[in-house]
């Protein structure tokens, strides 16, 4: 497999192609199985984190410190000059003169693509408003191939907000690298957006929309939750009737197969219930986990030191 | 190639050297000015509205002295004016005529209809990439990643 990252910016998951993202998953599989402490060594990442995340932010910061890496930034815009009036070009064009490589997450769509404008050093996007989160796409991938032991031909049920979610716009994308099956379950109101359906039409993705959990349950390997937020309605009696269809508990699982794990990008709200973490069938705290490994990886990997 | 009836719409308002801009659907002309800054251009500009058309019903039409459009220039006017013919006037007679074909890339062209995108924020150009449907165009921003319709777009860099 011939893939070379080094120096790449990762900011959208629809630039990785399948052998990438195989390569990537690799190299994140062996970090998870024999850690690296040294590997990056010497190497200093800039974490840029003009909106507060501190999930995100801990993960990518203990990914580098993880592989011996050091790590320089903020986590709160206040403290920059952006609040005095510069521009995210000469912001980034200056950090990126410190460090070896960037992790940032900004509030506007598109701000990651500008930020590598602005400097050689490669971005890995962690979130560019609600436009990409690629990291978080391959961490869920991972996730999928370590609980399924394979990536292609899965049957997986994507629930909750599938219209302004990105989280599964990307996964949806990602999977049609492996002829999923896939089922969208939402309020209609927030259904997967066309654009999506029209690109996984036509990339002869086979995929059905629905508008109960129970109605896909059983069918399925994997089952993606999301939040549904409760800002997206604007009658809130209509976001009252709709939550309590959308919530998961353990007595919904029992005729599930034996193999479906349940995701979810955290924080839930109250779309899991916590009566679901004691089934075998739990795996999303797993999945926060491995968002370091598939970090790593990438960090590793854009700074040339594995292929 | 130049007969009588061919060079009718020309002689309306004959012009010696320049570029006659064609079958521009009706209410696109003024921004057609702005886009290609014809305002700022040194000769005149004539601009007319409401031409009755067979194959739009009304058209527009807008002649500029002087000037001879490229196919770059003429690409730009690709979203608004689509049907829109550039005809290359040399002493009085019809000596090019070509068609908008719509480019790959629009650069510095439009501005991005989201609100949220960092082109509406920072001090920079646009980009967009194209893709012809069965009915116009859609247009995919080159930061946030968003798809248009041709409707959606409201605003022209000027
Ligand atoms: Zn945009």
């Amino acid at each position: 497999m011939a893939t070379n990252l080094k120096g790449r910016d990762i900011i959208s998951i629809k630039e990785l192609s399948k052998e990438e993202i195989l390569a990537i998953l690799k190299n994140a599989y062996d970090l998870k199985k024999s850690p690296k402490p040294k590997l990056l060594d010497g190497y200093v990442m800039g974490s840029c984190f003009f909106e507060p995340s501190t999930r995100t932010r801990l993960s990518f910061e203990t990914a580098m410190q993880r592989l011996g890496g050091r790590v320089v930034g903020f986590a709160d815009p206040s403290v920059t000059s952006s609040k005095k009036g510069e521009t995210l070009y000469d912001g980034m064009k200056i950090i990126g003169q410190y460090v070896d490589a960037i992790a940032m997450r900004h509030p506007l769509d598109g701000s990651a693509r500008r930020a590598a404008e602005a400097t050689d050093k490669p971005i890995l996007n962690g979130g560019d408003g609600a436009n990409q989160h690629p990291t978080q796409t391959l961490l869920d991938l991972f996730t999928i191939k370590e609980c399924q032991k394979k990536l292609e031909g899965l049957d997986i049920a994507m629930v909750g907000d599938l219209k302004y979610g990105r989280t599964t716009h990307s996964l949806a994308q990602a999977l049609t690298h492996f002829g999923a099956r896939l089922y969208f379950v939402a309020p209609d109101s927030l259904q997967m957006p066309s654009y999506i359906c029209d690109e996984l039409a036509e990339k002869k993705i086979k995929f059905s929309l629905h508008s109960k959990i129970e109605e896909v349950i059983n069918k399925v390997d994997i089952l993606y939750m999301t939040r549904i937020q409760g800002e997206r309605f604007a009658d809130p009696m209509e976001y009252e009737k709709i939550k309590n269809v959308f919530v998961l508990n353990a007595k919904m699982l029992e005729k599930s197969r034996a193999n479906m794990k349940v995701l979810h990008p955290l924080p839930r709200v109250g779309e899991i219930e916590t009566n679901v973490d004691t089934t075998k069938h739990a795996y999303y705290f797993e999945q926060a986990e491995n968002g370091l490994y598939a970090r790593q990886a990438l960090l590793a990997m854009v700074l040339g030191k594995i292929k | 190639m130049k007969n009588e009836k061919q060079l009718r719409t020309f002689k309306v308002f004959a012009i010696k050297e320049g570029t006659v801009i064609d079958h521009i659907p009706a209410g696109q002309a003024l921004k057609i000015i702005q886009i290609l800054k014809l305002y700022s251009h040194d000769h005149i500009v004539t601009t007319g509205l409401n031409f009755p058309s067979k194959t739009l019903g009304k058209k527009d039409i807008v002649k500029v002295e002087n000037r001879e459009l490229t196919q770059d220039e003429a690409n730009k006017l690709a979203i608004l004016a689509p049907t829109a013919t550039i005809n290359i006037i040399r002493n009085f007679e019809l000596a090019k005529k070509f068609l908008v074909e719509i480019p790959k890339q629009l650069s510095k062209v439009i501005f991005c209809p989201n609100p949220k995108c960092i082109t509406n924020h920072e001090n920079m150009h646009t980009l967009f990439y194209t893709k012809k449907e069965k009915v116009g165009l859609k247009l995919q921003c080159h930061y946030c990643e968003k798809i248009f319709s041709q409707n959606d777009i409201k605003e022209y860099c000027v």
